[in-house]
């Protein structure tokens, strides 16, 4: 029979909370930790918070009922302790694959994390990790290539890829930005980086920057007899002038580029990543602005759902933390959102804050990209961790070489081949690091200057953002 | 400056010229080589060797030593074979590669006995 209408506010949970409702294999399903203001009790929070994530509104309105709503509506189906944190609570919420457009993580998250993030009902929210069924991954682009074409076309296989982010972040002219990147990759690099904030400023304007690099690149593949890429930004104000700089980049043989998915938008990187999928050009991304977002334990969204949205928007690179250096990142919880970076299939894991089963399917897996405030003495805890799968990108840690550029690139890479050589000897790395580098530098004076330069800087500060894990 | 090394490398000289993953470490003697042919069974990768001319390293495509050894897991059979291609070609490259076919890709690529730079 009908439903009548009848104006008016009614409670949240009446529509909202589904206790017994079993998740279908094609619904989008989310975990929110919540925050409730005082006497909110949780079946209403949590209905709350699936209302206003999808078809909800504060009062009933007559146009209700010209729908299905309860085919549409979302659904909070669960609600469970946080380990070790009384002032919240996890809520499940399960949205039927039919709210959202096909390929646009842009619908998704403007539902997902879009006005219920004000609600007054919450004090704080934040989404700790996103289900996508198989039947929504299979909507959308991702990697322009992945991890396997990317081997493929650089030609490097069995060892993680080395590179370096030209440094000072701001302020070179073109030309000498480009002798930088050179010394780098003669000694030994596979990569160079631009600069988050390097985009097309007075000092250096972006076509300088391009053609002084590619020129760089060239000769260092000619000296060095291996291939060689910079990542050069086309982060940009525009989509239009975005694309400019990606078609110069694909003119002159730049075999990758590099896009700021966060700051950039998700709409410019999706676009941007088809086009590389269509150009032939890697696609490497930063993500500047996820500390806003990912670093408070209460409020935002967890790293490992921004790690999801990139491999759905496109990137063949993702920055993920270094574990050991100078930022932010837990090791289980990277552990955990490297393998959704990496793998087909993720089983849930709470020891690694992983909520759901995630299946890729076929979708591209893209590289894990360790950078920041690391040095040689890290080489064998970050092959440890990342595995060959990665990108380790020591700036500082190439650049600051008392000899310079390419005598620091030279001191990683014998560092980094000394270690995967160990490693795949059965050699313990981690544990037996000192004695694996020492070896090392013995035929190689670059590595030994490096070992002296770097031996007391460390990074010891305790992370903000921690698993959550039983207090008592 | 005079603690300071130089970095000598230039397109003049031909031992500048690498050849990817542990061409920066000393060239492999036998007990280094033969634990990389471990490792690559133990992966259960299949074993290959290819060789080139080392002017044309840079190319994607070297020249297979027979077909890649699918299934085999002696270590002295593999051996025997890239030394045997080693043999053949004294003047060449010769790469040692394990084919993981489940990532489509290889797992590990390596070259065991180095050219004579040209």
């Amino acid at each position: 029979m009908a439903k009548t209408y009848s104006a008016g506010v009614k409670e949240y949970r009446e529509t909202y909370w589904m206790p017994n409702y079993t998740p279908k294999d094609t619904d989008i399903l989310a975990c929110f930790k919540i925050t409730p203001q005082p006497g909110v009790p949780r079946e209403e929070a949590a209905a709350a918070v699936a209302a206003e994530s999808s078809t909800g509104t504060w009062t009933t309105v007559w146009t209700d009922l010209l729908t299905d709503l309860d085919h549409y509506k979302g659904r909070a189906y669960a609600i469970e302790d946080v380990p070790g944190d009384d002032t919240c609570y996890y809520a499940f919420i399960a949205y039927p694959i039919d709210l959202f457009e096909e390929g646009s993580v842009v619908n998704v998250f403007t539902s997902l994390v879009g006005n219920v993030f004000g609600f007054k009902a919450v004090r704080a929210l934040r989404l700790e990790d996103v289900r996508f069924p198989i039947a929504y991954v299979m909507t959308c682009n991702g990697p322009p290539h992945g991890i396997q074409v990317e081997r493929d076309i650089m030609n490097k296989y069995g060892r993680p890829l080395l590179g370096c982010t030209i440094k000072p972040k701001l302020g070179l002219s073109a030309k000498n930005y480009g002798r930088a990147c050179y010394e780098g990759l003669r000694g030994g690099l596979d990569f160079t980086k631009d600069d988050e904030n390097v985009n097309s400023q007075p000092f250096m304007r972006w076509r300088q920057r391009f053609d002084f690099v590619m020129d760089a690149i060239d000769k260092a593949e000619r000296e060095t007899g291996e291939r060689k890429g910079h990542y050069l930004n086309v982060t940009a104000p525009t989509p239009d002038e975005m694309f400019k700089r990606a078609e110069y980049a694909k003119e002159i043989g730049a075999p990758i580029i590099m896009h700021d998915y966060i700051t950039g938008g998700f709409c410019a990187n999706t676009g941007l990543a088809q086009w590389c999928r269509d150009n032939g050009l890697l696609l490497h991304i930063h993500r500047a602005m996820h500390a806003v977002l990912d670093r408070n334990p209460h409020h935002g969204i967890h790293f490992r759902v921004l790690t999801k949205i990139l491999r759905l928007s496109g990137g063949d690179h993702l920055h993920t933390g270094t574990v050991v250096g100078k930022l932010e990142g837990d090791r289980a919880a990277t552990l955990g959102w490297i393998d959704l970076l990496r793998d087909k299939y993720i089983k849930e894991d709470r020891s690694r804050g992983i909520f759901f089963d995630q299946d890729w399917g076929a979708m591209p897996g893209a590289f894990a990209v360790a950078s920041g405030g690391i040095h040689v003495w890290h080489m064998p805890a970050l092959v440890t961790i990342f595995g060959d799968d990665s990108v380790l990108q020591f700036g500082g840690g190439t650049l600051g070489h008392p000899w310079g550029n390419a005598a620091g690139a030279a001191a990683n890479r014998v560092a980094l081949e000394a270690c995967v050589e160990a490693r795949n000897q059965g050699i313990p790395i981690e544990k037996e690091g000192k004695e694996v580098l020492t070896k090392a530098a013995a035929s190689s004076p670059e590595l030994k200057i490096a070992m002296e330069t770097w031996k007391e800087i460390k990074f010891e500060f305790d992370t903000v953002d921690k698993l959550d894990v039983a207090h008592k | 400056m005079s603690d300071m090394q130089d970095y000598s490398s230039s397109l003049e000289d031909v031992n500048s010229r690498k050849f990817e993953t542990f061409s920066y470490l000393p060239a492999m003697d036998a007990a280094r080589i033969r634990k990389q042919v471990e490792y690559i069974v133990n992966k259960g990768w299949n074993p290959a060797v290819e060789h080139t001319e080392p002017e044309n390293a840079f190319d994607h495509y070297w020249y297979m030593w027979k077909l890649p050894m699918f299934g085999e897991t002696d270590i002295d059979t593999i051996l025997k074979e890239a030394e045997a291609c080693h043999k053949a070609h004294p003047n060449n490259h010769v790469r040692l590669i394990g084919f993981d076919n489940y990532a489509q890709s290889k797992g590990a690529e390596m070259v065991v006995f180095r050219g004579k730079p040209v």
